[in-house]
């Protein structure tokens, strides 16, 4: 809409301005106790401009044991192990749902929708849900404490299946064709034309992906036992909690910042094909 | 370079028969056009051909060897689609070699077909751009120059140029024809344009709700219609139609005129006459009641009723014509210039 109307203009600014404000805000928060010391950070008011101490915290967070007093992994080897469980998770979350995605849009077998329906039906079954038996199963297979615990049950996904069918039906047939006569077999189609046209939603989907498996808290939580396991966003409810002291807000909000950023990065450096995947329609 | 034999050809899908017991044979090097208005089954006749539809019972031969078995890419075909179907993303130099990629032809070999095709199409230029940045026009002859490079026993054409505006319909229809002559490949190009299926076909195949009616050259099919179908589809402006009584050489319309036709029939029949074939003569058996004039410059289209009735009319008269609305012109028929059909089956009577 173009109009040119003052009043408008300034009012939808402020509530845009608001808005950025109240997101911010928090983050800001965060940034700003994670460069004070601890001292500081216990007392009243709290701080709201950025103190001197923030390397010095870094340091300690990553490299350091933590927070004083327990033992916990240090961050760096936390972060590692979020990043290694959220990449397995949207990749193989992506694997998966190409390859069924692929069989139920261009392949004629029985009972194809039949199949389809009981993917979609695992909509219905987050791992919440079926924690007990999957906990079960996993610790049975003796993957407990392992990258494999932590990601496999995790990595069907009906959303992700259900949204490449959709691409792949956009896809126009005479493109099938053609590769046909070009002497392509299916899997030549899949490698050569299919996965080049779905590049965008790929990306648009690992953009989403990556950050629910990074995300990951209660499942971690269950099957790590082991603290060199730990994975970042799961820790920093511990650290509250951890020992009987008051809790050390410059090391915890730290362990936040550094937590938020390789979802911040992912998003950026894939926005535009993320922007891209989600809009265009066009094959 | 092959013939193409098509044997009792049936295709069903479930109960219902869409082609019904297609013959024909081409020869070696023939440009055939399977013409035939919207759901006669002239694409899914062209698709079987390809390999891309299955074959419901009958056999299809190119070059002598039964390919109904054979996937698409084994029966030494090229087609060429409505919709181009070029791989976006791929350049158009990759779109031309990719056939010629996967059947692991020598990398300078597929670079010489693609350079020499291009040359032949002229879309030199464009070998490293993406299809999306390309015309329709060019688009469709990077589609074409996908087929060429394949070199195959024959080339399918699909209604290529249907998604083109008028002007460059013409121009490549004339490129088509000239590459198909200079490469010698065996054709056959599907169209619901008759005009594009006159200028274009060695033969002619129409097809009519699954049925071939009528399989000849362009001008045996404008000369001597099998059927009322035919005639009403080839030639433009169509044909008019009209009862007739006959009686030995004697044809007598609804208005009570009387025209002289070729002899030896009796009884009802369909009378066809082609609005060229109308002469312009004041004392003609044939009056016309004007409704409606379209001026094309070169001739002027009078349409109208036969006097009196509601039988449509439409003459074909060169020049400029100014008949007043209502006003009545008077046409005389060369008898060997009308076709004489059977009303029931629309069959065309023996002359």
């Amino acid at each position: 809409m173009v109009e040119n109307r003052p009043l408008i203009t300034f009012l939808t600014h402020l509530v845009l301005v608001l808005g950025v404000l109240a997101i911010a805000l928090p983050v800001w928060i965060t940034f700003v106790a994670s460069t004070h010391d601890q001292l500081r950070m216990n007392q009243a008011p709290l701080p709201l401009w950025p103190g001197d101490y923030f390397l010095a915290n870094m340091k300690q967070t990553l490299f350091g044991s933590g927070l004083s007093g327990t033992e916990t992994a240090p961050v760096w080897l936390m972060l590692l192990n979020s990043l290694a469980m959220a990449l397995m998770i949207s990749t193989g979350k992506i694997a998966i749902s190409l390859l069924s995605a692929f069989a139920i849009v261009y392949f004629k077998f029985p009972f194809r929708m039949g199949f389809f329906w009981m993917i979609f039906i695992t909509l219905m079954l987050p791992v919440e849900v079926r924690i007990l038996p999957t906990f079960e199963v996993v610790a049975n297979l003796g993957m407990l404490n392992s990258y494999w615990g932590l990601s496999i049950p995790l990595i069907a996904s009906a959303t992700a299946t259900f949204m490449f069918r959709q691409v792949f039906l956009t896809v126009p047939d005479e493109l099938l064709e053609s590769a046909r006569i070009d002497g392509a077999g299916p899997l030549r189609f899949f490698f050569d034309i299919l996965l080049p046209l779905s590049r965008t939603n790929i990306a648009a989907l690992f953009v989403i992906l990556f950050i629910f498996g990074w995300n990951q808290y209660l499942w971690p939580l269950l099957i790590t036992t082991d603290t060199s396991m730990t994975t970042i966003v799961m820790s920093i409810k511990q650290m509250l909690e951890a020992a009987e002291q008051s809790p050390q807000w410059n090391i915890i909000m730290t362990t936040a910042l550094l937590a938020m950023i390789p979802p911040v990065f992912v998003v950026i450096a894939m926005q535009k094909l993320f922007v891209q995947g989600l809009t265009e329609t066009d094959k | 370079m092959a013939d193409i034999q098509l044997t009792d050809l049936v295709k069903s899908y479930g109960p219902t028969e869409v082609l019904h017991h297609v013959e024909g044979g081409i020869k070696d090097g023939e440009f055939i056009v399977i013409v035939g208005p919207s759901g006669c089954g002239k694409s899914t006749l062209l698709r079987m051909v390809a390999g891309l539809e299955s074959v419901t019972s009958g056999e299809i031969r190119i070059g002598g060897n039964r390919v109904n078995e054979l996937e698409p890419s084994a029966r030494d075909i090229a087609m060429v689609f409505q919709n181009y179907a070029l791989y976006p993303h791929m350049s158009v130099r990759q779109n031309m070699a990719y056939g010629l990629k996967i059947r692991k032809l020598p990398k300078d070999e597929i670079n010489r077909r693609v350079e020499e095709a291009a040359e032949i199409l002229e879309i030199k230029q464009y070998l490293d751009r993406k299809p999306r940045q390309l015309s329709g026009g060019q688009r469709q002859r990077v589609a074409m120059g996908r087929a060429i490079v394949r070199d195959p026993q024959v080339f399918l054409f699909d209604e290529p140029l249907s998604n083109l505006d008028a002007k460059l319909r013409v121009q490549m229809r004339l490129e088509i024809r000239k590459l198909q002559q200079r490469l010698g490949v065996t054709s056959i190009y599907v169209t619901h344009d008759q005009v594009e299926a006159m200028t274009l076909g060695d033969r002619l195949m129409v097809l009519n709700g699954g049925y071939v009616e009528q399989f000849g050259t362009p001008i045996e099919l404008y000369d001597r219609p099998a059927s009322v179908f035919v005639a009403g589809f080839i030639g433009s402006p169509a044909m008019n139609f009209l009862p007739a009584d006959l009686n030995g050489g004697r044809a007598t319309l609804p208005d009570g005129a009387v025209l002289a036709v070729p002899p030896r029939h009796t009884g009802a029949a369909t009378l066809g006459l082609r609005p060229e074939h109308l002469a312009d003569d004041p004392a003609g058996p044939i009056a016309l009641e004007v409704d409606l004039l379209e001026q094309l410059g070169a001739n002027t289209l009078i349409h109208g009723r036969l006097q009196g009735t509601e039988h449509a009319l439409t003459a074909s008269v060169p020049g400029h014509a100014c008949d007043s609305i209502g006003s009545i012109r008077r046409f005389s028929a060369t008898p060997a210039l009308t076709h004489l059909f059977d009303t029931a089956s629309g069959k065309r009577l023996a002359d």
